[in-house]
């Protein structure tokens, strides 16, 4: 099996000098996607890229559908420069989508302008044709059920009908590398595909505090960070131990304090790992107003402790909205999967919604030496390369 | 690292006997048992000696077992198919509050379907009445389905009694046990005890393989077959037999034909000690359910209170000691366990229920060891 598939990129098209520059990572992406497809070939011609391929078209599609930078793809055929050629090959395209009665239209480009016949000759020859070999169709060139288009290239010409829409977005790696703190929950990973749509490159920060939470609860982070990477190729997570710490909170800190002080130290080892793997910014899945944790003073408060922005894309969006997002990536199922996850447990029955810094600060500094242990965490975190998670999603 | 399995009423690790068998399956007999040729006959006398072994293990005959997929189709084989062949005569069904979900989901679906259902409850002890099972049967009851053991405290439920007691007052409903954790603890004799009409067992709790499991359906009751499509097991469940996992069942088995007795006296001593050492260990410990005869040798239910029985299953397991939280089906579903809250456990005993159960695979050292982490873990635990 072999075909071609027509890339369309919108915005990257627009970047100036950098153009060349995204589309490069583009095109990288989306040999890297496909990697392990059968006879891939990418290239670039005029605003597009195609992709030709031996696998099968299914395949391809679903892969490319997934990679940021592309609007919006169709699976071509490719004929020669030659009339009859064109006849026939939309001929083949049309005849197993349409029955009698059905209206359709036949709309051409024609780049090549040393082809002999122009776009209006082209679409009435090959509309002709279709008429006298399937029987019952209208032309309607209004509102036509189908339209049926053909491009007269360089080389050969394509000819198509369906258009896949992809989630557009900016070429993974393309504006930079940004540390997402990852839990099991429904918002972070949502976070985290954002972030990948603008271009980011991500690596994953979890907390892990085995044994208060299970084995299971970090499988199902994996599981995340596997869905994810069919986005955006392979991502590094680093699985952080932090029990030690939760218990030193837990003995030593108000309670009201656990949920703002266990906060402070999940992004001091996240700055710290994200510094040393080339990040420049940390992405969260906060939203405001959805737990103690996420008042505008608590998040100012947290936020203190460390230099680099902190990005939040789910700040302004409401639960369901989420949701429908997570459902939309395929990563729902997976959060909703009921392991404990580290923020769970350990959780006061009333935390402060708007803690004080200098409150903050002074219960903070009754956990001995809590550099130490933030060092100790980051020393020993653990470092997974997780790869695409395969199959249809 | 070492491990010590404690959790031997979720599965049981497979002895290398079974493993043998089953390799053989896989490897030499391979046969269909369906073929006609030397393959296939040879595939099908691994079928029959494994049905014959059960059938003597359970002193009935051979041509009453049927082999399933485990314990769940038979219990859904029987509930289903005996309601099903009974409707006629009334749709009263008796069950207890504490069976298997692969009991109560299918009784359930019926009680969608029109069927009445009374739930007998435990005792604090987790044994249910047979005063309350006399009161409960009706004229129209036609089904009764009771667990031999319960697969969270242990407790041995009154069924030889049950049944005479449903055969004297209600001649014709069918009586199920459900014996996936008694089969191979205890002894069934099912010529004796002529008013059981079903009975579920499964491989895997007995050192063998998963995916195995048979019903004993009493020869005349005339059920209907669970799966159509094949002449496989008297045209009462089609599909090509898992050879391997039958093989398998078998030599599980094998391991304990006459061997019963010594095998709960050396496991209950196992349970006894643990139970001695962690009273003797740690304050403040709750026993659900029995600790003497009444109850399976292997399995103790145990409370800490204080703390969570999740978390403590975590904190054993990084000294590679793996123990269960309330049943295995359903401990991952996040709520507390349906048989602790049957029996009346206060709040706190429920969250932090553990269960812990033997197999004549541990040792008395494993079991000390045991003790000394459960309880460094309650302490650290109860501290935080």
């Amino acid at each position: 099996m072999s075909g071609v598939i027509l890339v369309r990129y919108g915005e990257i098209g627009l970047k100036g000098k950098n153009r060349i520059y995204f589309e490069r990572m583009l095109i990288n992406n989306i040999r890297r996607s496909l990697g392990d497809l059968q006879g891939i070939e990418v290239t670039r011609e005029h605003g597009r890229l195609y992709v030709k391929h031996e696998d099968q078209p299914g395949k391809v599609i679903e892969r490319l559908r997934r990679v940021f930078g592309i609007v919006s793809l169709s699976p071509a055929r490719v004929v020669l420069l030659d009339m009859e050629a064109v006849k026939k090959g939309a001929l083949d395209e049309v005849k197993d989508n349409l029955r009698s009665g059905d209206t359709f239209k036949v709309e051409t480009k024609r780049a090549n302008k040393k082809f002999p016949y122009q776009s209006p000759e082209i679409n009435s020859m090959v509309g002709e044709y279709i008429l006298k070999n399937i029987e019952g169709l209208k032309v309607d060139v209004k509102n036509p059920l189908y339209t049926v288009k053909i491009e007269i290239r360089e080389n050969s010409a394509y000819i198509y009908s369906t258009s896949y829409l992809a989630p557009g977005g900016l070429p993974v790696g393309a504006t930079g590398k940004g540390g997402l703190m990852i839990s099991g929950g429904i918002d972070s990973p949502v976070a985290g595909w954002l972030a990948m749509k603008r271009g980011v490159e991500i690596i994953g920060i979890h907390f892990h505090s085995f044994p208060f939470t299970s084995e299971r609860s970090k499988e199902k982070v994996v599981e995340l960070c596997r869905v994810l990477a069919t986005y955006g190729g392979p991502i590094k997570l680093f699985v952080v131990p932090f029990t030690r710490l939760q218990s030193e909170i837990k003995k030593n800190c108000p309670e009201k304090f656990y949920v703002t002080i266990m906060r402070r130290m999940m992004f001091r080892i996240a700055q710290k790992i994200a510094l040393r793997e080339g990040c420049t910014v940390l992405f969260t899945g906060e939203n405001l107003g959805q737990v103690a944790s996420q008042t505008l003073e608590s998040m100012a408060v947290i936020e203190r402790v460390v230099d680099m922005p902190v990005l939040r894309p789910l700040i302004t969006m409401d639960k369901l909205e989420i949701i429908e997002k997570a459902k939309e990536i395929g990563t729902y199922d997976i959060s909703i999967e009921p392991y404990e996850d580290c923020c769970t447990l350990f959780v006061p029955k009333h935390p402060a919604t708007k803690p004080r810094l200098d409150e903050v600060e002074k219960a903070e500094e009754n956990v001995s030496d809590y550099e130490v242990l933030v060092e100790e965490a980051v020393e020993k975190a653990e470092s997974i390369l997780v790869a695409p998670k395969e199959g249809v999603l | 690292m070492r491990e010590i399995y404690l959790d031997n009423s979720a599965t049981t690790k497979v002895i290398p006997e079974a493993v043998e068998a089953m390799l053989e399956a896989c490897q030499i007999k391979y046969g269909n048992p369906s073929s006609l040729h030397g393959k296939g006959i040879e595939a099908e006398k691994i079928i029959r000696e494994t049905r014959e072994r059960i059938a003597g293990f359970l002193n009935c005959s051979s041509k009453e077992i049927f082999f399933t997929s485990g314990g769940t189709e038979a219990n859904n084989w029987a509930v289903f198919k005996a309601a099903e062949k009974l409707k006629r005569f009334g749709k009263h069904i008796i069950t207890t509050s504490i069976e298997h979900s692969s009991v109560l989901e299918p009784i359930k679906e019926l009680e969608g379907r029109g069927f009445e259902v009374t739930y007998l409850s435990p005792s604090k002890e987790g044994i249910i009445s047979l005063e309350e099972l006399k009161r409960e049967l009706r004229p129209d009851t036609i089904l009764v389905s009771i667990m031999h053991a319960n697969n969270e405290t242990g407790a041995l439920q009154p069924v030889f009694e049950a049944a005479e007691i449903i055969k004297n007052i209600s001649h014709r409903a069918f009586f199920h046990v459900d014996a996936v954790q008694s089969f191979g603890k205890v002894n069934i004799d099912l010529k004796k005890e002529r008013g059981i009409d079903f009975l579920s067992i499964s491989a895997h709790k007995i050192h063998g393989p998963k995916g195995i499991g048979a019903l004993f359906i009493r020869e005349g009751l005339n059920i209907s077959p669970f799966l159509l499509g094949g002449e496989q097991e008297g045209k009462m469940r089609a599909g090509t037999e898992n050879l391997p996992g039958i093989a398998g069942f078998g030599a599980a088995l094998k391991g304990l034909e006459n061997n019963v007795e010594a095998h709960w006296e050396k496991i209950k001593e196992l349970k006894e000690r643990f139970v001695r050492g962690i009273k003797d260990g740690i304050r403040d410990v709750i026993i659900n359910g029995p600790l003497d005869n009444r109850a399976l040798p292997h399995i103790v239910n145990v409370s800490f209170p204080g703390v969570k029985g999740e978390v403590l299953v975590h904190f054993l397991e990084q000294w590679g000691i793996y123990i269960s939280t309330g049943s295995a089906c359903h401990s991952r579903g996040g709520s507390v366990s349906h048989v602790l809250k049957a029996m009346g456990l206060k709040r706190e005993a429920l969250e932090g229920a553990v269960r812990v159960s033997f197999s004549a695979l541990n040792s008395q050292e494993e079991v000390d060891f045991a003790v000394e982490k459960f309880r460094e873990a309650v302490e650290e635990l109860r501290s935080l």
